[in-house]
């Protein structure tokens, strides 16, 4: 018992991991997929944050008084990692706009069986040669 | 000054990107583009020769002494790598203004060379920097600028072999990023240095376990190791020119310089070939990787598609190296990451030519271009025939090494399959070869000229340096085993 409630945070990263990964692997939609990629980069933030957690600890500013504080480097860590998360979204769902633009659809199995279809256009042409 | 250097490596490229904006125009954001990276391949001259005399070089980051503060730590294996990126950067951009003027928009330029930068800043930082997390940034920073690089190319396809790329690679370096965050748990540092020192005493744990797997899983996805190589192709294939011929010859290789150095330095071998099965698994993908994708690369209509393939093959034989895990081994696999810079490098930039004059790279349109491009078509078959290893290129002289090594290793089966894949790699060339030389020009087609001088003289740069280094081994093959035996420890 104590494995699953001492330890339920990293329950949580690794059911929000799964999670995050299957949605990128298993929908087409292309939004989704970016919905996945961020569910799936929140889990490792909530990792960093949990290991920097010092039992009985406070927030990391000091104080009179108070001994014990969480350590702050994982925070620091893991707002770099926020910031690149965020780029990452913010050119995710460009791309995504000049697709529907250039595709006229977002959805994963269209825009391939457009491209192959583009493929074997191009092999039909060379067979002659 | 000279004590700064390994900082100014990263500092330049990084600093002259926003400096383009200023410039605006072109032509001038091109030279100073070539300038920034000219002054990053001089400075990694000077690294590297420091680092042959004198030994590691450790550069605190803003005065705050390691492991607290963020160390850069140049050694020959990084100095090395560093220097191939950025030599390889400044030959390509020689091209660049020419290629790019008919394959991105002209307000789209200076952009082009702000990411450019970008990303050669990436690369390098991954290679200089003495500390886990940064390599996270540093690949992320390299990463996101290769994705929209690979989306300026001209087909709608390449938007979405960035797409993709874009999922696989953040997958990649949130991989990477779970490892760190293990390793520090476990740790409670970040230095590479000091990681190296800590990791051993808690090896034996499962969490070290887990964290060394995501790591390198991440880095495989990075470095394009057979099964997870998927988004390379496409991304190669629809990337401008000048973006191919840069990425082909350095960014897979930096995911090499990563794995490398977790799995020897910092894990070491003990760990990463005793407990764990590493040695079979690298070993059978590594093969795999070869057959399976030289096999692909006979079938391409594209010749990039081809030279892609054999990108993903020619990793297969930098991992079998990787995965003797002696001495000789590893610098089969040193070798083989400059050789094929040199070779893969040429082999673009000579498409990029192609494309520029042909307006396309299918193997149909190849028809007759060894008339009409005198200058350029040899230039593929002699980076061609140092891809299948004909002796007195640097194909042969990697291939050598790796054999050597495997027999040293007894593994005989291993050499011979190596040698067996050569054969493979003569089939695609030939392909080329035929319909090039022995086919008439298409119809409406037989006026293509050859390549402009900007084209011509860095792909021969890169050609003749193909033939110089597979004469000549002296300066790469010192500089790859003295790599090789820092890593093991043994002071040569």
């Amino acid at each position: 018992m104590s494995m699953i409630l001492g330890l339920y945070n990293y329950w949580i990263v690794i059911v929000l991991m799964m999670i995050g990964f299957y949605i990128i692997i298993a929908h087409g939609h292309l939004i989704k997929k970016i919905v996945g990629l961020n569910i799936f980069q929140t889990s490792v933030f909530i990792f960093y944050i949990s290991l920097g957690k010092v039992e009985g600890g406070t927030a990391p500013i000091w104080q009179e008084g108070i001994l014990l504080y969480s350590n702050p480097l994982p925070h620091v860590l893991i707002l770099t990692a926020i910031v690149v998360g965020i780029a990452t979204t913010a050119l995710g769902l460009a791309l995504t706009i000049r697709l529907k633009e250039a595709y006229g659809t977002i959805d994963e199995d269209e825009i391939q069986a457009m491209d192959n279809q583009a493929m074997d256009n191009q092999d039909k042409e060379s067979k002659p040669c | 000054m000279l004590a700064h250097l390994p900082i100014l490596q990263v500092i330049v490229p990084l600093m002259a990107a926003p400096a383009c904006l200023i410039l605006r125009r072109p032509q001038l954001v091109w030279m100073f583009t070539l300038l920034a990276s000219a002054l990053a391949f001089i400075i990694s001259i000077l690294l590297l020769q420091q680092v042959m005399q004198t030994g590691t070089i450790s550069y605190e980051l803003g005065g705050w002494s390691p492991p607290w503060g963020i160390e850069y730590r140049i050694d020959k294996l990084n100095a090395f790598i560093a220097l191939i990126i950025s030599g390889v950067s400044t030959v390509v951009l020689l091209a660049a203004q020419t290629s790019i003027e008919k394959e991105i928009p002209q307000d789209k330029h200076t952009l082009f060379y702000i990411l450019y930068l970008l990303s050669l800043t990436g690369m390098l930082g991954i290679v200089t920097t003495g500390d886990a997390f940064n390599v996270f940034v540093f690949l992320e920073i390299s990463s996101l600028s290769a994705y929209s690089l690979i989306a300026l190319g001209r087909d709608r396809r390449a938007l979405w072999a960035s797409f993709q790329y874009l999922i696989m690679g953040t997958i990649g370096a949130t991989f990477i990023l779970i490892g760190i965050g293990l390793m520090y748990q476990m740790t409670g540092t970040l230095n590479m240095a000091d990681l190296a020192t800590r990791l051993p005493e808690v090896a034996e744990t499962r969490t070290v376990t887990t964290a060394y797997v995501f790591f390198i899983v991440g880095v495989c996805l990075k470095l394009a190791l057979f099964p997870l190589h998927l988004w390379l192709p496409n991304a190669y294939a629809h990337a401008p020119s000048i973006v191919t011929a840069f990425f082909a010859a350095t960014s897979t290789k930096v995911a090499a310089y990563l794995l490398i150095r977790f799995t020897f330095s910092i894990f070491g071998v003990s760990f990463s070939f005793t407990t764990l099965p590493m040695e079979t698994l690298f070993l059978g993908l590594g093969l795999l990787g070869i057959f399976v994708a030289s096999t692909v690369a006979i079938y391409q209509d594209n010749i990039k598609h081809v030279f892609a393939y054999s990108s993903v093959a020619q990793i297969g034989y930098m991992i079998v190296g990787f995965s003797m895990s002696t001495n000789a081994g590893l610098s089969a696999m040193l070798l083989h990451v400059f050789n094929h810079a040199l070779m893969k490098g040429a082999l673009f930039l000579a498409l990029g030519a192609v494309l520029y004059r042909v307006g396309s790279t299918q193997l149909r349109d190849f028809q007759g271009l060894g008339r009409q491009m005198p200058l350029t078509m040899p230039a593929i078959v002699l980076a061609g025939l140092s891809l299948i290893g004909v002796p007195l290129t640097v194909g042969f002289v990697s291939k050598w090494y790796l054999v050597v090594a495997a027999i040293e290793k007894g593994w005989w089966p291993v050499a011979g399959l190596v040698l067996l894949a050569s054969l493979l790699a003569v089939v695609y060339v030939w392909r080329i070869v035929e319909t090039a030389y022995f086919k008439a020009p298409v119809v409406g087609k037989e006026l293509v000229q050859e390549a402009p001088m900007t084209f011509l003289i860095p792909v021969w740069i890169l050609v003749s340096a193909n033939v110089y280094f597979g004469i000549d081994t002296r300066i790469s093959v010192d500089i790859a085993t003295a790599a090789a035996q820092s890593l093991f420890g043994v002071v040569p």
